[in-house]
């Protein structure tokens, strides 16, 4: 066991756990932050993705003694009253059935538009092929980051 | 329950602990209405029946009972109830109800089914309660009745005046509830029909704590469970010596040839168990997939069939032919998948538990768990908590009551969370089946002979005997073999119809083209056979049927020979409602390409549009995407795939455009959760022959060499 300093959603946080633990279970387990699934346990479905220094990763496949240092940013820190523009383009579309899946897949979206503000349909594809929606929302979700990648243009 | 019980309704009231009115509806018993006013009532919550309540300040509060699985049903109920009550949206409030089997029946998710058996109800739930805020606002006003309407959330007299009903509740809950009340007409709907958000989309999507792996209790333990590897094995003996060492681990209990690794953190007993020295031995023969091959061979020639309809003489039909079309299709074992892997939380104190979790069937679990505690069901509460997908799984019982023996026996709180090898490898498959047809065609094309043979492992009856063609042939046989393995299976996604829809819709376009018939053509005529003189008893409407097909060849443009598309069609009857569809292919550089699905429904009056869309798109994925990969095998009854690497889902880039139409009919609402799958599977099949001339016999069809583009 150690301690962690963890930067998440521009908040400190301190977990006393095993450094191997995954960032996905410190979040769910120890940090009441739950908005993160777990889906596979093995990156193949991507309901676990957080980012990290801004980039879209698979927290269940990072110990968190490789993150104590970087900034993390969780569904939560997107913004706890869902005001994102990805948050609200999935509410405006409507996007979600069972909604497990969701967080992962507005992260991963989230990640694409803060990189490319205008992102072509083969941009969103190869973002948003490694998310699973068991539910088959994907039309919804297409249009939902079309959605708000005009929202964040205003 | 049937249609015909539920239209001799009553009121009936009963009493609950938050206080004020409550009304049940009943439509079982005889009892008769007692009002009964409590003195504790809530100081903000006037309930005026089992499903709603208006606080003083306006806000309704609406209670919605059925377990929330994706289906939309936690947005549906209260779009139902707020239509009748006429209140205004932006001012309801949605809660799950908990499992109440006192106020509420069939608390379930399955069969598509919740909205057709609680359609009337709901309406009248909201309906009385109106007509108890108009009769408070005429007494103040002194005015009649008849004078008054409502309108959003108001009560509106013919002079102007109004009165919210929030400022009517105390008064109104007060009244005794009509008997009789008039509901709307259906033109006159202004919520239904309407596209409403799903109305836990901000919850969901600012990531709150909703569902059942969610879930949190004071002192609560984790525990995660090794059940056995194989299908026909059993425990012999562990050892937990080691992992009783680990870190967080508070407690290793072996129960039900299970052994539990009970800790402080999921993460830790995850770890903990791969510590534990297990030793299995064989209970019964081990199966793998070979011997499922032999196992539906012998079923399919044996003479040991189940005959579920007889209609004529098929054989005769048969000897006669001009032609004789035969033909055999197969589904393997599939498991659900559903992104949120099984949990549930139990906590046994004694003389009563509490549960909480994704449960589809939580009156089911309810009962089982008392017998199995020697508990009363009413010392057993389940809270329902949001699920993250089941498609079937969640109406098994399994996964709650080991959490709730695992609590019995280490005596704390505990949450059971598998992980998605556990949940794949854990049992509860779709059944595997083979089907044999058989048909005979007179020399103008038409079908004079059908026969059908089901071979499934544990589907029990594999066939669906009244549904169509049945009714539209005159020789027609219907017949089954089960087989009994150790492999567990259940419900999966419109049961049965998910593989038999496939099968005999890709066997009718083989019939059709062997008379030289248009597929669509070919079943329109055997529906207007079946309307205009059935053969026996038929469960389906033959014009709905056919106007489901009509809309779908009209918006799809069948036969109006678009270049370098190539169409295949399929219809299916299912869970009350109707569903078309045709899929669309074209071959890009030399390769067949799906381009798109057109799906026309007929599920009756669409409560929420938005949702329906959802459920129409959601389903054509689901069967497209397992139709072309789902496949579990095994070997020495062992799963082959456990995790998504080894069993592919269907992914964003793979899914074609879908366009969905609804049939307007104004008839009763039925359900949409299931009934778009069924058709998907054996469209695409015959729009891959239709690109290839290659006919698949079997699913997963990307083994026999089909891709999507």
């Amino acid at each position: 066991m150690a301690l962690f300093n963890l930067k998440i959603n521009g908040k400190s946080y301190k977990a006393d756990v095993d450094g191997n633990t995954p960032l996905l279970w410190v979040l769910r387990d120890h940090l009441d932050l739950v908005g993160t699934k777990y889906g596979c346990g093995i990156a193949m479905c991507g309901a676990c993705t957080v980012h990290i220094n801004g980039e879209a990763t698979r927290s269940r496949v990072m110990p968190v003694s490789t993150v104590a240092n970087a900034t993390i940013t969780t569904v939560e820190g997107l913004s706890e009253t869902a005001e994102h523009p990805v948050q609200q383009a999935w509410n405006e579309v409507d996007v979600p059935q069972c909604g497990y899946c969701q967080a992962g897949q507005m992260m991963t979206a989230a990640a694409l538009l803060s990189k490319n503000a205008n992102p072509s349909d083969k941009d969103i594809e190869e973002a948003m092929v490694g998310n699973i929606c068991r539910c088959g929302t994907y039309h919804r979700i297409h249009d939902a980051v079309k959605l708000a990648a005009a929202k964040m243009k205003k | 329950m049937s249609n015909i019980q539920s239209r001799r309704d009553f009121l009936k009231s009963t009493a609950t602990a938050g206080g004020g009115l409550v009304l049940g509806f009943s439509w079982l018993t005889t009892e008769a209405f007692q009002p009964k006013v409590l003195n504790n009532t809530a100081a903000d919550l006037i309930n005026f029946n089992a499903y709603l309540a208006i606080s003083p300040s306006g806000i309704v509060t609406i209670y919605s009972p059925n377990p929330e699985i994706g289906q939309g049903i936690k947005t549906a109920f209260p779009i139902i109830v707020a239509e009748e009550l006429d209140a205004d949206w932006e001012k309801v409030k949605v809660e799950q109800s908990p499992l109440d089997t006192k106020k509420f029946e069939r608390q379930l998710t399955g069969g598509s089914g919740a909205i057709r058996h609680s359609w009337e109800r709901l309406r009248k739930a909201g309906a009385t309660a109106r007509a108890m805020l108009i009769e408070a606002a005429a007494k103040q006003w002194s005015v009649p009745v008849s004078e008054c309407s409502t309108s959003k959330g108001f009560v509106v007299h013919n002079s102007g005046k109004k009165l919210s009903y929030g400022e009517l509740a105390t008064a109104a809950a007060q009244i005794a509830p009509p008997k009789d009340v008039k509901l709307k007409a259906t033109k006159d709907f202004t919520l239904i029909g309407s596209s409403v958000k799903g109305v836990d989309n901000k919850d969901i999507l600012s990531g709150k704590r909703l569902f059942g792996i969610d879930y949190k209790a004071p002192g609560m333990l984790h525990a995660s469970i090794q059940r056995p590897p194989a299908f026909g094995l059993k425990l012999k003996s562990f050892d937990a010596t080691e992992a009783k060492k680990m870190p967080g681990i508070t407690d290793v209990v072996s129960f039900a040839n299970k052994v539990a690794v009970v800790g402080k953190t999921t993460w830790e007993v995850m770890q903990a168990r791969k510590a534990v020295k297990i030793e299995w031995e064989k209970e019964r023969d081990l199966e793998s997939s070979a011997d499922h091959d032999r196992i539906f061979k012998e079923m399919l020639n044996s003479n040991t069939a189940t005959v579920q309809r007889k209609d004529g003489d098929v054989e005769a039909a048969f000897k006669n032919a001009y032609k004789v079309i035969e033909a055999e299709y197969q589904c393997p074992f599939l498991p659900h998948s559903p992104m949120e892997p099984m949990n549930f939380f139990a906590h046994f104190k004694g003389d009563s538990i509490e549960l909480a979790g994704p449960s589809q069937t939580p009156q089911a679990a309810q009962g089982q768990i008392a017998k199995m505690l020697n508990l009363a069901p009413d010392k057993v509460t389940i809270e329902l908590t949001r699920m993250g997908g089941g498609f079937g799984r969640r109406l098994n019982t399994d996964y709650a009551l080991e959490a709730a023996e695992l609590s019995s026996i280490i005596k704390a709180p505990v949450k059971v969370t598998w992980s998605r090898e556990d949940d794949m490898t854990g049992g509860i498959y779709r059944p595997a089946v083979r089907y044999r047809f058989k048909a005979s065609i007179d020399k103008a094309g038409n079908m004079t002979g059908y026969m059908l043979h089901g071979a499934s492992i544990n589907a029990g009856n594999s066939t669906r005997q009244d549904n169509f063609p049945a009714g539209a042939v005159e020789n027609l046989l219907i017949q089954s073999n089960d087989y009994k393995s150790p492999i567990t299976t259940g419900p999966w996604r419109a049961p049965i119809t998910n593989f038999l829809a496939y099968a005999e819709q890709a066997f009718l376009d083989e019939v059709a083209m062997a008379g030289g018939k248009d597929p669509i053509q070919f079943r329109l005529e055997l529906l207007d056979k079946a309307q205009q003189s059935p053969v026996g008893k038929i469960t389906y409407e033959p014009n709905r049927f056919r106007e489901v097909t009509k809309l779908v060849a009209e918006k799809a443009g069948w036969n109006k020979k678009k270049k370098g598309v190539f169409q295949g069609f399929s219809v299916y009857f299912s869970h009350a409602s109707y569903v078309a569809q045709i899929a669309e292919m074209a071959v890009v550089k030399g390769k067949p390409v799906l381009k798109k699905v057109y799906a026309a429904v007929d599920c009756g009056i669409v409560i929420n549009e938005s949702s329906a869309r959802n459920q129409i798109f959601g389903a054509v994925v689901d069967g497209l995407g397992h139709a072309m990969y789902g496949n579990i095998t095994f070997k020495e009854g062992t799963p082959q795939q456990d995790n998504f690497n080894k069993y592919r889902l269907i992914r964003y880039n793979e899914v074609p455009e879908i366009e969905a139409h609804f049939v307007n009919n104004g008839i009763d609402p039925t359900g949409l959760g299931e009934p778009a799958l069924p058709p998907t599977g054996g469209a695409i099949a015959n729009a891959i022959f239709k690109t290839t001339g290659k006919r698949l016999y079997n699913q997963p069809f990307s083994e026999q060499g089909a891709t999507l583009g």
